[in-house]
């Protein structure tokens, strides 16, 4: 009824170009705006904070990373988890050598240390193809985990072998702490959705783009996109470098901001790497509302799930975890089977339909 | 002869030895990549699976027992009786026959025709749901193996080495039982590939699918076989990896290392598996050897990988593999 084109004339090329050419759409990525960065802070806990919506924020970054790669480019990644440590590391680094930088340049520094160690491993991209590199990249998960582990220089010698993230400001000058012991959720959560909302749009942006359209012809066909024109080395490797720049920041923000201390094997092993593909799998691949649907529903469910099956119906927790596996694992085939484009392709459906509702003819 | 060779050649025997523990998962993954070009992932669940379902049966455990107690409050865990090892092993196959009917008819049946990549993604999730399923069954405690295999270290290597070289070599009886049971195992399959008409049906599927569907072959049928085969093969593996460490989560890790013995012995080839899984065996032993200890240790998490990734960039076909052509 409210949500059609009829009558919302566009008398430029970029209102015709425009992200959300529908005026509905505009006005609801408006008031999630205003209800994300203006009304959320105020009204925020730490148990919402810490268990949903900051985890959420952070998952989606990364999922927006890998489904640049794997959504957009058609190159699988297992090594995820390697490049959040890569990003967790350099953050750690930073955030200890340089005690007086703020926490915006560490962030995205380290985003751009993991964007060079992303290339490095995306080089064999160019020889290998399909579940090949996604073998592949297993090399980086397992190589760079062990030698986070094992090189002591990373974690300044701790005789833990963790590394911990000390007290930093959000920017110079502010005195607003969003790390550490000290800092309050409200800094954090918005801490985090300013680098969701910086990335989103510029993920939107790069998608839809020329980068972004030889990204989807070498996804489609990549022979067949070289003989059009697109350079695969220049496609492949910026793919690359983007997607570990968003798993980088990713990375970064879960050891800084939401988990203050990591153990890498713990926090960025394989299942990690795992995760991520699950969200970009169950949310659509190749869509950037896909990215935050399928973070948001892999963040909710483990919530959801312990809630309702050790509180309401009182099985112990191991029970509840192997259980989360069985659903986990039947979701990701029903979706393949059903919908293999996702939550996102699903939510395009719903909108389909609402342009015709009341009158579908 | 100098002492270090000794120990060299001693670590090259037992990495030979684990090389072919890889292998016998690495031939799962060979047999339904060939027949219907999924790249199963959840081969080393499989094997977890069986080992945890023959242990299981040998117990005589009740399945789902923390589920039911959970739900209706009930305190049954055993059934009271053992189950002898043999009796036990072919129960298991028939889980396992049984599993692959279910795959196939409710999972892969839907994805015909789907992306190599999907088809991937796929039997990650149903990793996933079957390690789920195998702890909600079982148990999620680590569980000793015992069908009667020879442990222990081999006293006959033991005592001719310290003659000749005046140092006694450690090898397990359990990697020598492993190494004849996998080379019965693959003389076995070659032999039933070639030999059965089921196995000529599968080369057939594995040649070209429309071809062998025209002359009257049941794809379904091949490939609910081929789920069975490498059902079976997984509960060997398992058998194996449960009496050397115990049925516990780890072993559906040391799987995961059959993919870079698969990438260097080239996704279609069963001899390429075993000697993929011998060349990462005793690469990732003697790496560990000879460097290991310069730079920290625990090497072998890794090396796999990251010699099958520099193998793959000269040769991204693999060792024995078919020749990659594209066409647009």
């Amino acid at each position: 009824m409210f949500y059609r084109e009829a009558g919302d004339f566009k008398t430029s090329y970029s209102a015709d170009s425009a992200t959300f050419p529908i005026l509905f759409d505009r006005y609801r990525y408006y008031l999630v705006l205003i209800v994300g960065a203006g009304i959320i802070p105020f009204v925020l806990n730490d148990y919402w904070a810490n268990s949903i919506l900051i985890p959420f924020l952070i998952y989606a970054i990364a999922a927006m990373g890998l489904n640049i790669l794997t959504g957009y480019c058609g190159q699988v990644s297992l090594g995820t988890g390697g490049f959040m440590a890569v990003g967790a590391y350099t953050s750690y680094k930073l955030m200890t050598a340089f005690p007086g930088l703020d926490m915006i340049s560490v962030t995205l520094l380290s985003g751009l240390m993991t964007a060079m160690v992303g290339l490095a491993f995306g080089l064999p991209s160019l020889r290998i193809k399909g579940f090949y590199l996604a073998v592949a990249t297993l090399a980086a998960q397992f190589f760079l985990v062990w030698l986070f582990n094992k090189v002591g220089w990373f974690y300044n010698y701790s005789a833990s072998g963790q590394i911990s993230a000390p007290t930093r400001d959000f920017f110079y000058f502010t005195n607003i702490a969003v790390t550490g012991p000290s800092a309050e959720s409200w800094a954090k959560y918005l801490f985090c959705f300013m680098f969701v909302f910086v990335l989103a749009w510029v993920a939107r942006n790069l998608t839809r783009g020329s980068m972004g359209r030889q990204w989807m012809a070498i996804r489609d066909m990549d022979i067949a996109a070289e003989i059009i024109g697109v350079n695969p080395l220049k496609a492949k490797l910026t793919a690359f470098a983007v997607s570990s720049f968003y798993v980088g920041i990713s990375g970064a923000l879960l050891f800084t901001v939401y988990l203050g201390a990591v153990e890498v094997g713990e926090a960025y092993g394989i299942t990690k790497s795992f995760l991520v593909l699950f969200m970009i799998i169950i949310g659509g691949l190749g869509s950037i509302f896909g990215s935050f649907a399928g973070a948001a529903f892999m963040v909710i469910l483990p919530v959801f799930l312990r809630n309702f099956l050790t509180g309401t119906m009182n099985w112990d927790s191991a029970l509840a975890t192997h259980f989360e596996f069985v659903i986990v694992g039947g979701l990701i085939m029903f979706f393949l089977i059903v919908e293999p484009h996702g939550l996102a392709r699903l939510w395009a459906l719903v909108k389909d339909k609402l342009r015709l509702w009341p009158f579908p003819h | 002869m100098p002492e270090q060779l000794v120990f060299a050649m001693e670590v090259t025997l037992n990495g030979l030895m684990t090389g072919v523990m890889y292998s016998l998962v690495a031939l799962g993954f060979v047999l339904i990549f060939k027949a219907s070009g999924i790249f199963n992932y959840a081969q080393g669940v499989m094997a977890l699976f069986a080992a945890m379902t023959l242990v299981g049966i040998q117990d005589g455990r009740v399945p789902f027992s923390h589920v039911i107690n959970a739900i209706f409050g009930t305190h049954i865990y055993d059934f009271g009786w053992e189950v002898p090892a043999l009796l036990a092993i072919l129960l298991t196959v028939i889980v396992m026959i049984i599993f692959a009917l279910l795959v196939q008819r409710f999972v892969f049946k839907h994805l015909v025709g789907q992306e190599p990549i999907i088809l991937f993604m796929a039997t990650i999730g149903l990793a996933y749901f079957l390690e789920g399923v195998s702890d909600l069954m079982w148990g999620s405690e680590i569980r000793n193996m015992d069908v009667g295999l020879p442990q222990g270290i081999n006293d006959w290597i033991d005592v001719t080495t310290l003659e000749i070289f005046g140092y006694g070599f450690f090898i397990d009886n359990l990697d020598l039982a492993a190494t004849l049971i996998a080379a019965i195992l693959v003389m076995g399959l070659i032999a039933y590939s070639q030999y059965t008409k089921n196995g000529r049906a599968m080369r057939a599927v594995a040649d070209d699918h429309q071809a062998a569907l025209s002359v009257g072959i049941s794809l379904n049928y091949v490939w609910i076989l081929v789920w069975s085969l490498a059902g079976i093969v997984a509960l060997v593996a398992g058998v194996m990896w449960g009496s050397k460490s115990g049925v516990q989560f780890s072993l559906s890790l040391i799987a995961l290392k059959a993919l870079p013995v698969l990438m260097l012995g080239g996704f279609t080839s069963i001899p390429g598996a075993i000697v993929g899984g011998m060349i990462i065996g005793v690469g990732e032993a003697l790496f560990e050897f000879a460097i290991g200890p310069m730079i920290g240790g625990a090497t072998e998490n890794w090396f796999a990988y990251v010699l099958a990734l520099l193998f793959l960039v000269f040769r991204p076909q693999g060792l024995f593999g078919e020749k990659i052509i594209e066409r647009v």
